[in-house]
């Protein structure tokens, strides 16, 4: 059921109060919700929250046959469908315009960027191979959530331990996590997605983070992926907004700057978390 | 004196004239001693001091349509004399076209959409469309009800509505203390509010939900720190 448009006077006050940079939760046109990543029990398991905004992120492993065309490669499926749970607004069973955006651009931050190496998942050549599924749960939507999204994924993969393989000969053994510890996933690089909103009226600034009343009011959206050693892996614009080259790099630049910072509070909430857990080495 | 109650708990309410307020039900018991009080909802179960008067208090974001109460609705469409509004229920609700306060056929509101109302739930029930009124019933007046120009809309729970239309609570009366401004409190969970400029009226909506049982649960000491820090 599609939530009716906002009304006149949250549309009129949204664009003056913007045009003086002022938003309505009191950030600035530049500042990101503060992120709070949660980790449950299980590893690989991590809920994100960009203020209202959140998602979960599961990810597990199960040992396949690979595709006969690749048989050195593992395989990472994704798997993000919105439920009604995030907004009334999404219905079950057929994806919504959001859903469908969601959906590519996860897969190209995380698999086709190549952030997790796919040949370490390798077990035994055209026999054994690892399958990690990732799965995004959409708790709520205050706007977002692509951002929360891929952040809750990359965070996951990172924060996910696979049991320890053996191989003599032709046998494989799988050891227990009680036996011997579980190890990394071996990842490339860590990619962050940000978005900024752009607006019809030239004198509004572009916002980074938007709100989910500044997103259904924006003329335009410029989504960027990138990690903290500045390599961009994606850069997608939708909605039609005529921006120019200077406008483009300077939102690249602040994008550089907040992959930065994001890196240093993930690494940091992954070594707390890693502190507080028993992992006993032999 | 109040206890937590969950849905189908039995509630011991016994006097000549008893008034059962939201959230009760009296169920005819069969074969047993006669009918029986039962609670819908869950929250803490409140009386008045004679034990003449009983409700359930609770706190939800979406709104069920009761007569006789205020609210705020954005008008969705026009149909034939009158207007489709939207204020957060399972149905849209209608507004005829003639109820507003000296509105003939020849002279209607010209209301757009996408414009917000302040109206008066005057029928409502289970699963027919509720339908909204612009004018005090007895004195046809409008005594405040009719379309709202600028300002903004909060949305909060509903139990901050009804705290907020309490004479008593400290919210309002401390932000207009500091700066004029404006306010209509509609019960199904949204607030318009205006102010000379927008970093008060951005200040309002925070505090809003700021002191929302929902979300924040700040006291009237948090809030003069919320406002400091805000530079009101």
């Amino acid at each position: 059921m599609r939530p009716p448009s906002p009304s006149i006077p949250e549309k009129e006050f949204l664009f003056s109060s913007l045009k003086e940079s002022l938003r309505l939760d009191g950030r600035l046109p530049m500042e990101i919700r503060a992120p709070i990543l949660t980790f449950g029990d299980d590893l690989g398991w991590v809920e994100c929250s960009l203020g209202k905004t959140r998602v979960l992120a599961q990810v597990e492993g199960k040992m396949v046959k690979p595709l006969p065309e690749r048989p050195f490669e593992g395989m990472i499926t994704i798997h993000s469908e919105i439920s009604p749970m995030a907004s009334s607004e999404y219905e079950p069973g057929r994806p919504s315009d959001e859903e469908v955006t969601i959906t590519r651009m996860l897969d190209k931050v995380l698999k086709r960027s190549d952030a997790v190496d796919k040949e370490s998942l390798c077990i035994l050549a055209g026999q054994r191979v690892w399958h990690i599924r990732l799965t995004l749960h959409f708790l709520s939507d205050a706007g977002n959530m692509l951002d929360c999204a891929c952040l809750a994924g990359m965070v996951a993969l990172k924060h996910f331990r696979r049991p320890d393989v053996e191989v003599v000969g032709d046998e494989v053994t799988v050891h227990q996590p009680t036996e011997r510890a579980p190890i990394p996933l071996a990842i490339h690089h860590t990619p962050f997605c940000f978005t900024f909103a752009f607006f019809s009226d030239p004198a509004i600034p572009p916002v980074i983070d938007p709100t989910q009343l500044e997103q259904r009011l924006s003329a335009g959206v410029l989504s960027i992926a990138l990690n903290a050693q500045r390599e961009l892996c994606v850069l997608q614009k939708l909605g039609g907004v005529p921006l120019d080259t200077e406008e483009v790099l300077k939102i690249v630049n602040i994008a550089v700057q907040k992959a930065k910072e994001l890196n240093n509070i993930v690494d940091a909430r992954l070594k707390e978390d890693w502190a507080g857990r028993k992992v006993e080495v032999r | 004196m109040s206890a937590t109650v969950l849905p189908g708990t039995t509630v011991p309410a016994q006097h000549v004239n008893l008034k059962l307020g939201p959230g009760l039900l009296q169920r005819s018991g069969a074969g047993e001693a006669g009918p029986s009080i039962v609670s819908t909802r869950a929250g803490t179960l409140n009386h008045s001091s004679n034990g003449s008067k009983w409700w359930v208090e609770s706190n939800s974001r979406r709104y069920i349509p009761a007569p006789q109460e205020s609210v705020i609705g954005a008008i969705v469409q026009k149909v034939g004399d009158g207007f489709r509004v939207d204020i957060g229920s399972a149905h849209s609700a209608s507004l005829d076209g003639l109820a507003f306060e000296g509105a003939t056929k020849r002279n209607k509101p010209n209301l757009k959409i996408g414009c917000l109302v302040y109206a008066r739930v005057s029928l409502a029930h289970k699963d027919m469309e509720p339908e909204l009124e612009c004018f005090d019933a007895q004195t046809r007046k409008s005594e405040g009800f009719g379309e709202v120009k600028g300002g903004f809309l909060v949305r909060c729970s509903l139990k901050m509505c009804r705290d907020l239309l309490d004479p008593k609570h400290f919210l309002l009366p401390l932000l207009g203390a500091r700066f004029p401004l404006e306010a209509a409190v509609g019960m199904n969970g949204r607030v318009w509010v205006n102010a000379k400029e927008p970093k008060q009226i951005i200040a309002i909506s925070r505090c809003i939900e700021a002191v929302d049982p929902d979300g924040g649960r700040l006291d009237e000491a948090g809030v003069k720190v919320l406002l400091g820090a805000l530079d009101i």
